[in-house]
């Protein structure tokens, strides 16, 4: 398949697949944390849950709606932080705020480099990292809604 | 969205003035740039650049000011430019124009000085559904300061007015209506001249958001008999920051000013000012004399090729574009109002609009993709946003094509159509 260019670096086949099957994408009903995230600019909203005990978080979920990278940003997110404790799962946030944002932290992300791509793209980098703020307001306990805006 | 009243082919022609305009020139990603957001802004013609750069080169002075000979010159450009306001609009006199730094200002000025004067308890305050947030606001931040309540007119499904709700509505404590004369969401032109009729009948005040209106459609306020109308120089090729207030005389008179300053002053002391009249109560400190003259360069532009003749190529290309447009499978308009102007508001199933708004972008196709300033309205047809390609003179039928053939690509890369195709 050829003609994307540029295109195929932001929109990955595993992008496409967690956009079209987004993973985890429920509300959890035994959750112990829950925020709420929005992107005002384009209206991307989206509600974490995660049920945390004794330092690890055991479960986590998402309902919600955006466009394909937020989506599937969220969903790969989930499936790479369950079953991970709250530290780890806190470094990961920081260092994929510096992946999408900066640059790439030496480390392995695993299936989340394919989200690395969306750096070129200066004006969809909120999509990807709205997930991620909105799980660290979750962990965190922080009250107010998490914003990228 | 009415017949052309021209012939087609020579009414497309119009499009050879993309050459006037600079910007067309240069290529985005490496494509020929198609821009299709001019509901967001219009590019800038050559005369409207010079006339900005000539300003500072040769006339530059503050106005009002000084007895030399360049504020004179100086404020002798700032008074031609309202008169030719005053023209564009037919309004019956120069004073009844007021320069702001674009429609939002416009609106803002209305609600802090004709709203909390006059507003009270229990005022209602008519919205129409398709208002942008500028339309919205203001009147929102002065209903919660004054107690008066805002009703919206509801919008139909495919994207008009509900007028018998609107003449439901209307009632002795409707004291001020608000409409966009063109929704920018939708590209709805809304029947004004009949929506002023009826709100007249019960003594409430009209005002037209003509932001969308004045580049597509020659716009007289007297044949409208509208309250005020206002607009931003910017959606008319003009620069940005400057934009004009029309107010009917007797209404701007009774106004209080809103800000207060330098120029919109009689005398002063510490005890107590009193005001300039009409326009300058209103246009506190220096204003943007060099985007007046740019406007006023603007105006003369399209005035030079007619209003008539681009609001015609701009209904013959829409019309195209939504012939185009239709035969997309899993394309869905939002807005398909009877009589519509130079936009085309969509959905694609299985596209996010920004997923499709970044993919257009990779080919040199700019189009807006979000809720155009009006959430409300997006609300009220269950979308996130909409993906919304916008007209102006210098836009071709080969931009429309442009457009197809990048969702046609849009919907291969998401796998919705045969990638081999």
């Amino acid at each position: 398949m050829t003609g994307f260019g540029d295109l195929r670096e932001l929109y990955q086949e595993v992008i496409f697949d967690h956009n079209r099957r987004p993973r985890n994408f429920h509300a959890l009903e035994d959750a112990t944390h829950r925020a709420d995230g929005h992107n005002p600019l384009c209206g991307d909203q989206l509600t974490v849950y995660a049920r945390v005990e004794d330092g690890v978080v055991q479960d986590i979920s998402f309902i919600g709606h955006g466009c394909a990278i937020s989506t599937a940003s969220a969903s790969l997110m989930t499936e790479a932080v369950k079953g991970k404790p709250v530290e780890e799962v806190e470094a990961l946030f920081h260092d994929m705020h510096a992946m999408l944002t900066e640059s790439h932290p030496d480390r392995d992300f695993g299936k989340l480099e394919v989200l690395s791509g969306v750096r070129e793209f200066p004006a969809r980098v909120k999509c990807a990292t709205l997930a991620w703020h909105t799980l660290h307001n979750a962990i965190t306990q922080a009250q107010e809604i998490a914003k990228t805006e | 969205m009415n017949a052309p009243s021209h012939d087609t082919e020579t009414v497309m022609e119009l499009s050879v003035h993309a050459a006037d305009f600079p910007i067309l020139a240069r290529p985005v990603h490496g494509k020929r740039l198609v821009y299709l957001d001019n509901g967001a802004t219009t590019q800038k013609p050559q005369a409207v650049i010079d006339a900005e750069a000539a300003y500072y080169s040769e006339s530059n002075a503050n106005i009002h000011r000084g007895v030399h000979w360049l504020s004179q010159h100086s404020t002798d450009l700032y008074d031609r430019g309202r008169e030719r306001v005053r023209r564009f609009l037919n309004a019956a006199q120069v004073e009844e124009i007021v320069f702001t730094r674009g429609t939002t200002e416009a609106i803002n000025l209305v609600a802090a000085s004709w709203g909390r004067s006059q507003l009270k308890a229990g005022d209602e305050i008519l919205l129409s559904g398709m208002e942008h947030h500028s339309n919205i606001v203001p009147w929102q931040m002065v209903a919660e300061q004054r107690g008066a309540v805002i009703k919206v007119v509801p919008v139909t499904d495919s994207g008009e007015l509900d007028m018998a709700a609107f003449a439901a509505m209307l009632n002795e404590r409707t004291r001020f209506v608000g409409v966009c004369h063109v929704s920018n969401a939708l590209g709805t032109v809304n029947p004004v001249e009949e929506i002023v009729r009826q709100a007249h009948s019960v003594g409430a005040v009209v005002l037209l958001d003509g932001a969308q209106a004045v580049a597509h459609q020659k716009v007289d306020v007297q044949a409208l008999n509208c309250d005020i109308c206002v607009f931003s120089g910017h959606k008319l090729y003009g620069p940005t920051g400057i934009g004009a207030l029309y107010g009917r005389r007797e209404l701007l008179d009774a106004m209080p000013p809103w800000q207060g300053g330098g120029d919109m002053i009689h005398t002063v002391s510490f005890e107590r000012s009193t005001y300039a009249p009409t326009p300058q109560k209103f246009e506190a400190g220096t204003p943007n004399i060099a985007g007046v003259v740019g406007l006023e360069a603007a105006i003369a532009y399209v005035q030079e090729i007619g209003l008539e003749r681009i609001a015609a190529h701009e209904d013959s290309l829409l019309q195209y574009a939504v012939q185009k447009l239709a035969a997309i499978p899993g394309l869905r308009f939002i807005g398909e109002a009877a009589d519509r102007a130079a936009i085309a508001s969509f959905v694609i199933s299985g596209i996010h609009p920004h997923d499709l708004g970044t993919i257009l972008d990779m080919e040199g196709v700019a189009i807006r993709a979000g809720h155009h300033c009006a959430m409300p309205l997006m609300t009220r047809y269950g979308v996130p946003g909409t993906a919304r390609a916008s007209f102006a003179l210098y836009n071709s039928r080969d931009d429309v094509d442009v457009l197809v053939a990048a969702l046609h690509k849009a919907r291969r890369l998401f796998g919705l159509e045969d990638q081999s195709a």
